[in-house]
Parts: structure tokens; sequence; C-alpha cells
């Protein structure tokens, strides 16, 4: 059967010889090459269990009366969206199972690019020849963050409606053009023209995901170009890789981590609420709730909307920076910015051109490392403030003093995390320690003496190299 | 090995009970729960069978591969060679290069600009409110509202008679202080009604409703009343005329000033004291 298959397919392609290459092309193994694997494999669950909505999901602004099985909405007016979204969680058999597992599946899915983001961005993976792929990545996790949010404002319940107002008033807020891209966007002033959803919907099911999945493709092709790149250890060096062959182990890991991740989303689809959109009830522009958060992944855009101070700088009559452009627009620009332009400034700042295909280890480059970190202490902080009155609910301390402490920390606590984790890192490196099985030891030789005497060894996975440190 | 394929095999015939009871499950209409417990069960079980078969059953190897050399420099000329042969002969390269230029980015252009169907000028609807001077104030259910239907310590949505209550320049939220509260300007001096205050709903901020009324339940030690929206907490003072007290908020909340009618109703006596919304370029216009 197997011979036959081959046989087809190489008659029509001439592939055997590049499959047979490609049966044996290797993967190094090291668990934070993972994540990246997680992320393309839950967006394999996105558009599974998102094309299962569609079909039952109608994205429009039309008024009816829902008459569902939900009792505490019955005879209540609604959207034609939220009363299809309604029906389609609790009429529709097996509905409410794809539903809570395409949110779950969004959810991980930018969790799992965000911590792949920081392997490859403290690892050095960022430089030539996979800069580009770096530039993908970041490309998709930007259009990720967009696509999630586009969807839950789908739904046309409360938070969608709280969400989309901000991001109303965040595109308003574009110096000069605002006004005009905010009405091309929305067709009025919000909540904007009835065709206004339709559009949304047609951005979430079709346009975004088709590029992302075109990024994707070239983001794979891009890896396996260069093959992957690999940590020192195991005879790895510059001009080869060293890993577990495609066929057989590496498939069937791989694939049995698709699985894995299908199965803990499914878990999380079927015995965790998520969303629940029957409780925040249907959006109307005169309602709001306290306590509204947004999925994980916009909290630090509403922190750092909640901590700017209310300042909106006019000249001459006009106001050029509305307030939410600081931390709706600015904040998001300049962190998406600098991790942009880092391959660009390491480059300058060290003078290292050269390709590598050998990792660094966090410690092996203190200063990228601190860097890094402070960054995402920063994104980390202002999440925090996105969520401070849930803070304030659970502990108790007082909202206006919590801005103020973020308004500081956000700029002392980088700080600070830089200085720490470049100390760390620089220990680690000169000590070869690990952090968390401590020191390396050494290995001793008896005397004949009777004393002992410290013998070196050349250990594999040990780099001395300083390749990445700033130019002094 | 032995013990490893028998682990799989059980592994692989647990994720087909599974599946299946999710095919029972899903025909006899059981809860969201099982379903999700069966099918994540079943693709978890699969998974585990895989990765025992991966690490286990399979012949665990190493390959050591040599990468492709990138950047072959001898290649790369001779391309560069195969593309400039394409302009030989081409005496005025940088004007026909210009004339492409200058066609592909009108051309451009012109594909462009039918996005502007999308949404129409703002013109005058941008920061629209349907509030005119002698506008009904009406509550959700069309009644008309009367100073005595606004209770001091809490508040009461408000909307333009006849007027479409999801336009974002609708709805105002009302509140009665008590005369010895008010700190009006001069020139508000007369925009309550009875003690009653009308302010747009929309938070300046970020266009969120402002749903929350913080109310001194012990005046000498709480802070005194404030409107807030619960996005980002802006916080205004009604009793100044909705002036910013704390939060992103970079202007004051519009008031409407209110009136009585004929018949001791609420009405609106003039417009919005400045645009509803958030701020965008021309708001202080």
């Amino acid at each position: 059967m197997i011979r036959g298959a081959i046989r087809f397919i190489d008659e029509r392609t001439g592939s055997a010889p590049l499959l047979r290459k490609a049966l044996r092309y290797a993967f190094p193994d090291h668990w934070s090459f993972l994540f990246g694997e997680i992320a393309l494999y839950s967006f394999v669950i996105l558009v599974g269990t998102g094309v299962f909505l569609t079909l039952f999901f109608e994205p429009s602004l039309a008024r009816t009366t829902y008459d569902g099985v939900y009792d505490p909405l019955r005879g209540t007016e609604v959207s034609l969206a939220y009363d299809s979204a309604l029906r389609l969680s609790f009429d529709v058999n097996a509905g409410l199972l794809m539903r809570q597992t395409h949110h779950w599946a969004a959810l991980v899915f930018v969790a799992s690019i965000a911590v792949h983001l920081m392997r490859v961005f403290f690892t050095g993976a960022f430089r030539k020849p996979r800069d580009i792929n770096y530039y993908i990545g970041l490309t998709m996790l930007t259009l990720a963050l967009i696509e999630g949010f586009a969807g839950y404002s789908l739904l046309d319940d409360l938070l969608s409606g709280m969400g989309l107002a901000i991001a109303y008033a965040t595109t308003l807020s574009i110096p000069l053009i605002g006004g005009d891209v905010g009405f091309l966007i929305w067709g009025d002033q919000f909540p904007g023209a009835d065709d206004f959803i339709s559009r949304l919907f047609i951005v979430h099911v079709l346009i975004l995901p088709v590029i992302i999945g075109g990024l994707i493709a070239v983001h794979l092709a891009l890896i396996a170009l260069p093959h992957h790149s690999q940590f020192r250890g195991q005879g790895a060096t510059e001009r080869n890789v060293v890993g577990t062959p495609m066929w057989p182990g590496y498939a069937l890991r791989s694939v049995g981590l698709l699985f894995a991740t299908a199965g803990v989303l499914f878990l999380l689809g079927g015995l965790v609420q998520v969303n629940p959109i029957w409780q925040w009830g249907p959006y109307e522009i005169y309602d709001g709730t306290n306590g509204a958060q947004p999925d994980w992944y916009m909290g630090w855009l509403i922190g750092a909307l909640r901590i700017m101070p209310p300042i909106e700088p006019t000249l001459f009559g006009y106001t050029i920076f509305p307030n939410p452009f600081f931390g709706g627009l600015l904040v998001p620009t300049l962190v998406f910015g600098f991790l942009f332009s880092w391959p660009h400034i390491e480059r300058r700042v060290t003078g290292d051109r050269a390709a590598h295909n050998l990792l660094d280890r966090p410690r092996d480059n203190p200063w990228r490392t601190a860097i890094g970190v402070a960054l995402f202490t920063f994104v980390t902080l202002i999440f925090l403030a996105g969520a401070a009155d849930r803070i304030f609910v659970s502990f108790g301390i007082d909202y206006e003093t919590q801005v103020w402490i973020f308004r500081v920390a956000v700029f002392v606590l980088p700080a600070l995390a830089y200085l720490l984790t470049k100390r760390i890192c620089e220990e680690l490196r000169d000590t070869d320690w690990h952090p968390l099985r401590g020191p390396p030891g050494a290995a001793v030789r008896r005397t004949s003496g009777g004393g002992f005497q410290r013998v070196s060894v050349a250990r594999a996975g040990r780099s001395r190299g300083r390749s990445g440190a700033p130019r002094e | 090995m032995r013990p490893a394929e028998n682990g799989t095999l059980a592994l692989l015939a647990f994720a087909a009970g599974a599946a299946v009871f999710f095919i029972v499950a899903y025909a006899l209409e059981w809860s969201t729960q099982v379903l999700g417990l069966a099918i994540g069960g079943a693709l978890l079980a699969i998974a585990a069978a895989l990765i025992v078969a991966g690490k286990q059953v399979a012949p665990g190897e190493k390959v050591k591969e040599e990468r492709p050399r990138l950047a072959d420099r001898a290649e790369e000329r001779e391309l560069e060679r195969e593309i400039e042969r394409g302009g030989e002969g081409v005496s005025r390269r940088g004007v026909l290069l210009g004339g492409a230029a200058a066609a592909g980015t009108a051309l451009g252009g012109a594909l462009v600009l039918p996005a502007a169907s999308l949404g129409p000028k703002p013109a005058d609807r941008i920061g629209y409110s349907p509030w005119r001077r002698g506008t009904r104030v009406v509550d959700e259910e069309d009644a008309q509202l009367s100073p005595a239907d606004v209770k001091v310590g809490t508040f009461v949505s408000g909307f333009p008679e006849g007027a479409d209550k999801r336009e974002l320049g609708s709805p105002v939220i009302l509140v009665r202080l008590r005369a010895e509260d008010l700190d009006l300007p001069a020139d508000r001096s007369d925009w309550d009604a009875d003690g009653v205050l009308a302010f747009s709903k929309i938070c300046t901020h970020a266009g969120c409703t402002i749903n929350l009324y913080r109310y001194p339940l012990f005046p000498a030690q709480s802070p005194g009343p404030a409107l807030v929206c619960p996005c980002h907490y802006s916080t205004f003072d009604p009793a100044t005329g909705g002036n910013r007290i704390f939060g992103p908020a970079g202007r004051a909340l519009p008031q409407l000033p209110l009136g009585l009618d004929d018949a001791g109703r609420l009405i609106a006596s003039d417009e919005f004291s400045g645009p509803i919304g958030p701020s965008w370029w021309g708001v202080r216009k």
C-alpha cells in the first residue's frame, strides 16, 4: 500500500527524493521549541471550530425578540447577532462546546505566540538568517490581537459593545484623520451603521484568517529553508543540525502535541465557562457594567488607557492627541515598534552581522536579556493596571492610590528589572550555575598523595561566548 | 518495547471508547460538560498514545544533518547578471522606470479609493446629539420624566423624546443634588431643574457608558457625589457641571441644561454644553 502511494505521487511529481530527505529532517530537542507548535495547532482548532460557528451565527444588527430556551432573556429585544449567538450556545447540539472551545483556543493562540516570541527573543533566534521570520511572527501576533478582538466584538453582548466603544474612541484619537478613519470603519458615529457588524464579520472569518494562514505557511517555509536553530551541545555547530528525525520520532511527537492541544482546548471548552454572553446581556448604548474585563491579551491596553494622566494637548484649538491616543495607540506602537526594530538595534549596538544557527542561553547575552525582561516588566505592569479595579475588589487597595503607584512603577520597575536581570545573567554566565539545578560541579581526580585535584573537562552545553555583548 | 506497545494500544483503545461515548452523548443531547470530557478525553488519549509511541515504540535515534549553505556568492552574481540582461539596450531606463512608478502609483490610488464608499465624511454627524431646546426627557419606556422621578443619591437614564435611543448623543444620566451641594458655575446657575442635573451618559474619554454614581453615605468622610465610567474610571463632578476630578478623560462631561414644561416635567432648555462622546481632532473647534 505504501509502495503504491509513493509510486502514485512520485510518477506525478518526482518528489520521492525530496520526501525522503524531508523524513530525515532533524528537529533539535528543547521544550521551549514547542510554543510555536502550540500556536500553530491552536490555529487549526480555531479554524475548525470557527467554521462550525459561522454555520449558525448571523452577523446582523437587525432587531428581533429573543424567544429561545434561556428564560431570563426571553422577550428581550436584541440584535440578530446576539440572538444567534445565544441560539448556537443553547439550542444547537454541541454548539456551546464549539463556541467555548473556539474562545479558549483564541486565548491559548495568543498566549502561545507571546511565549514563543519571548523564547525567540531571549535566545537570539531572531538573528540572521531568521530575522525575516521574526518580523513575520510579530506581524502575526499583531494580527492575532486584532483577530481575537474582532471575534469577541461580533456577538453584540454588553462586553463587545463596551470594547467597541473604546476601539471607536481610540480610532478617533488618531491625530488629524481620526474622525475620518472612524467613520470609514464604522460608517457613522458609534455604534455605527448597520453594516458595521457584517464588515467586522468578514474581517474576522475571512480576511484576517487568510492573511494569518498565508503568513503561517511562509513562516514554516522560512524555518525549514535554513533548518532549525539549536542550542549548543551534543556536537551541535553552526553548520549542522542535531536532533530527532522527522520520521518516525518527531512526527509522532508533534502530532501528539496537536492532539494534546486539541484535547486540552476541548476539555476547557466543555468544562470551563468562558464569555457567558447571556450573563452580560445585550449591548445598548446607554448600558455599561462595572468590573468589565477584556480578553487577557487586550488587558495591557486597558491598563495603559487607565493610568494615562488626563492630558489632551491642543494647538490652535485643534486637539492634537485626544487622550486615548496615548494608551490605545502610542503604547502598543512603541512596544511593537521596539520589538520590530530590535534585530536592527542589536546589530547596530553589537556590530554582529553574522548568521547564527546556535542559540544563546539568556545568560549568554545579559544585555539583551535584561532589556527583554525590562520590556516584559513594563507590559506586565500596565496589564496589571488594567485589572486595578479587580485588585481593589479582591485586596481592598484604593483604586486612586493604585493608579499613582502604577504611574510611577511603569518607569521604575523596568529599570530595576534591567539592572537585576543583567546582574543575575552575568553571575550565571561567570559561574555556570543553573538557575534551578545550582552549581555545575567539577570533576576531580584523586592524587597519589591522597588529595584531590580538579580536572578541567570540556563540557557539553557550555558556552563562554560573549559574542552578543555590547561593544564597549 | 513490549510494555510500551501495550501501553500505546491501551491508550488507543481508550481513545476509541471515549470517541464512541462522545457520539452517544451527542445523539442523546447530553450536556456540554459531558461532550467536552468525552471528546477531550479521546483527543488526549490519542496524544498520549502518539507520544508514548514516539518516545518508546519507534526506534529512538538522533540524526546529525549538514545545514544547507545559504548565500552562494557566485550564484547571486549570476542572478544579478540575468536580471540586468533583460534591461540591456534600453537607453532611457530611468525615465521608463519613473513612468512605470507613476502609472503604478496612480493606478494603486485609483484601486484603493473605492474603500471610501465604506463611510461617509464625519461632517456634522461626529459628536452629534439629537437634543434640542425644548426636547422632552423620557425614560426607557418613553414615559416623560419629572424631577420627582429622580431621587437624591441615585441616577436615572433619560432620552430625548422621539429620537433614536441607540444614538450616541441620546442617553443622559440624571441625578438630583440637594440645593446646598450644588456648585454650578455662574453661567450655568439655571441649568438644573429642581436640583435635577443632566449629563451626557457617554464618557468623553473612550466613549463608554457612564453607569456608576458615587454618592456619599457619610458626607463628612466620603468624597462628594461623582459620575464614574466603569471602563477607565474617569470621574466627573456633577455639582460643578461635570468637571473631571479623576481619571484619564481630557474634557468635562457635556451638561444638558434642564428646564420644566408647563406640566412641570423635564425638558432640555438648550443643547449640550459641548460635543458628546470621545474626543477627536476638531472636538474643541
